[in-house]
């Protein structure tokens, strides 16, 4: 008898305790490539950021439990799909962040809207995530498609050189930037001259720089993105390609790609960024404090967002006294007002999930420019919030109504 | 200039000849692959951890201690080839009597810690190695523009290639291995230490991964998953070519590199499948690989 009574309180207390934990402890999964090609620009550098948020935003001081999980969805849409089932599922997790490789954040996508939870996207870059595939609990913080091919693609095209090649990468983040640059190139009186379709990932692109090389197009445009534009971009230094005239549009890379490239290699390159730790006093404390945590590498854009998106989130979340349950109701509080971010500047979130803040137009310096380790852009443009993003009703997504 | 099936000829003659430079790197690596199966009997799949080993190896040598191109080509096959002694002193030696499962399956882990370790301490996105200055440039051949290091790597890679084959068939040093595969009891009779002997094998694998990383660190992003880029078509080579056969690796190897080559112009989606297609072509037909010795 004795035992039975212990065994009972013993249920209640652990029926108790599993009850509050749901209540008070709030879950973020950071789901990233964590192993491949695109693991230097979220990754485990997200993993920090996120962590860093949670200390930041001050919550766990307001009396809320925070816990981030993190795992590699290995870039394949099934995997990164079943990672979130399994998360919201069995470990009552909130929100999901990061999620690089628009095939997976698609899918993702997909789930979180169905589940009800909140979908914070910084590394995927596909603009159909704020078109036709819009979720009312997705917020897409950093960059995408569209801003990256305005912001570059215009640019080089107002400077003149009118003709160009593109180099994709073959799945739905290459396809979507090569579609988005090549409207702005079109719409600015150039010409798309040829498109080749690059397996991803790929480690030799000669055979591809060759073809672009005999196009005779002006600019060679990579709608690539980590590990791909890094060979992509070394081998056409190899090649002679920015000697014999022709040039190269980066219209994704990140400043862990410009470290890994070497000044000397990459100097001159042009390109869109959405954070660049060395550009006023909150980022550069930023950077400094994540690379004292992350092996000396300063954050990219995308890990900069993972730390704001996650940070707004919170301080959301503790706003409604900390009830995370119903995902789209915490995404229309956020979208409500204007955000104050000390990263982004202000930020808004549209109806369809895009964040709109000033992205940057900027060029990698010169070796002789460079004043150390990570010393790499110089700042040619601030491009204004309301230019930076694709206007609202042209997206084609489905919540945006009139 | 004529056209082949509406590709200008020069174009054609351009990727036949990257075909050919990537098919130096096939060759080079399936190389050392071949050696260790047809020597030890053992699945190295730590082959690509080798190659990337040296690739690093390298980048370390020149930006700590100013260790230029030509002296790593050196020292960091001599490196990572007691690397790979130590290894197989420790590891590998246990494994020679078991199924090649096991073999197959510990250089698998070793291979997955070694690029977990190196991703950890280099991050994932790599780190610049520089075309030595005598090499940078290249030739206009009038189809196309050839830069001095790929010519490089195909000339030095075939010269590799050639040795590492006349080592292993022609010479009495050959001879004495290849027996000592087949029947090690005899041969010790004979006053041989067959145990050094195949310890000195797997290391002169890893060397030529080794040597074949560093020959990658100019144009490739050296980068702790370069290994596991590279190896699965590196492994389909040998399996084409036949498991052990030193010649049929280099042949397929270099083929290998021409046919994806021209996928690449005609087919680009196709590129890094073709390879793979082909093995499953040829294990139906020759199961053994095209030049396989035991069939």
């Amino acid at each position: 008898m004795k035992r039975f009574f212990a065994l009972a309180a013993l249920a209640v207390a652990l029926t108790c305790g599993s009850a509050q934990a749901q209540n008070k402890t709030i879950k973020i999964g950071v789901l990233s490539d964590m192993s491949s090609l695109y693991a230097a620009i979220g990754g485990p550098g997200s993993v920090v950021a996120a962590k860093m948020a949670v200390e930041d935003s001050g919550v766990e001081k307001k009396g809320l439990k925070v816990e981030i999980l993190s795992a590699d969805h290995q870039n394949k849409p099934d995997i990164g799909a079943s990672i979130v089932r399994h998360w919201i599922d069995v470990d009552h997790v909130d929100a999901v962040a990061d999620t690089p490789t628009s095939s997976v954040a698609l899918a993702v996508n997909q789930v979180v809207k169905e589940k009800n939870k909140v979908f914070l996207i910084s590394g995927a870059g596909s603009s159909d995530l704020t078109g036709k595939a819009c979720s009312p609990n997705s917020v897409h913080w950093t960059y995408d498609t569209w801003a990256l091919a305005h912001g570059t693609g215009k640019a080089i095209v107002e400077s003149g050189k009118k003709t160009w090649f593109f180099l994709t990468a073959d799945y739905a983040f290459g396809h979507a930037l090569e579609r988005d640059t090549a409207a702005v190139v079109k719409a600015n009186g150039g010409k798309v001259l040829g498109t080749v379709n690059v397996p991803f990932p790929a480690t030799d692109f000669s055979s591809f720089l060759l073809q672009a090389q005999a196009s005779k197009a002006q600019v060679i445009g990579l709608a690539n993105a980590g590990g791909d534009t890094i060979n992509a971009i070394k081998q056409a230094h190899e090649f002679g390609i920015v000697k014999g005239g022709q040039s190269l549009a980066g219209l994704l890379v990140f400043v862990t790609d410009v470290h890994s490239l070497g000044l000397e290699t990459s100097q001159g390159l042009l390109f869109t960024t959405a954070y660049y730790w060395d550009r006023n006093d909150a980022s550069r404390n930023f950077g400094k404090r994540f690379a004292k945590q992350h092996n000396g590498a300063m954050p990219t854009m995308v890990q900069a967002g993972v730390y704001s998106s996650v940070l707004a989130y919170l301080k959301t979340v503790a706003a409604m006294g900390g009830k995370a349950d119903d995902g789209k109701a915490v995404m229309d509080k956020m979208k409500s007002k204007p955000i104050d971010d000390p990263l982004f500047g202000k930020v808004t979130i549209r109806q369809d999930g895009r964040a709109i803040h000033d992205m940057y137009l900027v060029e990698v310096k010169k070796p002789s420019e460079s004043k150390g380790a990570w010393d790499y852009l110089n700042i040619r443009a601030t491009i204004p919030a309301k230019e930076a993003f694709r206007p609202l009703n042209e997206g084609g997504c489905p919540l945006v109504k009139g | 200039m004529f056209e082949i099936f509406g590709i200008p000829s020069t174009a054609l003659f351009g990727q036949l000849l990257i075909g050919l430079i990537n098919g130096s790197f096939y060759a080079l690596l399936s190389l050392g692959l071949a050696v260790i199966f047809g020597m030890l009997n053992i699945i190295n799949f730590a082959h690509g951890a080798l190659y990337m080993l040296g690739a690093f190896t390298a980048f370390l040598l020149l930006h700590y201690a100013g260790v230029d191109y030509w002296w790593a080509l050196v020292i960091v096959p001599i490196v990572v080839g007691i690397v790979g002694v130590v290894i197989e002193r420790l590891l590998l030696q246990w494994l020679y009597k078991l199924d090649h499962l096991y073999g197959l399956l510990l250089t698998f882990g070793l291979a997955l810690i070694i690029e977990g370790m190196f991703r950890n301490f280099f991050g994932a996105s790599g780190r610049p190695y520089q075309i030595p200055e005598l090499l940078r440039g290249g030739q206009n051949l009038g189809f196309m523009f050839l830069p001095n290091y790929r010519a490089w790597v195909v000339f030095f890679s075939a010269v590799v290639c050639f040795s590492t084959w006349f080592l292993i068939e022609r010479t009495s040093l050959g001879a004495t291995l290849r027996a000592a595969t087949e029947n090690p009891t005899l041969v010790r009779a004979f006053g041989i230490n067959v145990p050094r002997m195949i310890m000195l094998t797997y290391g002169f694998g890893a060397a030529l991964a080794a040597l074949a990383g560093v020959m990658a660190a100019p144009i490739y992003n050296v980068s702790p998953q370069m290994g596991s880029d590279i190896i699965i078509v590196v492994f389909a080579v040998v399996v084409i070519g036949g498991m052990g056969s030193i010649l049929g690796a280099v042949l397929t190897g270099f083929g290998l590199g021409i046919i994806e080559g021209l996928t690449k112009v005609f087919f680009p989606e196709a590129s890094n499948t073709v390879v793979f297609v082909i093995m499953a072509i040829v294990l139906l037909v020759k199961p053994a690989g095209l030049f396989g010795r035991r069939g």
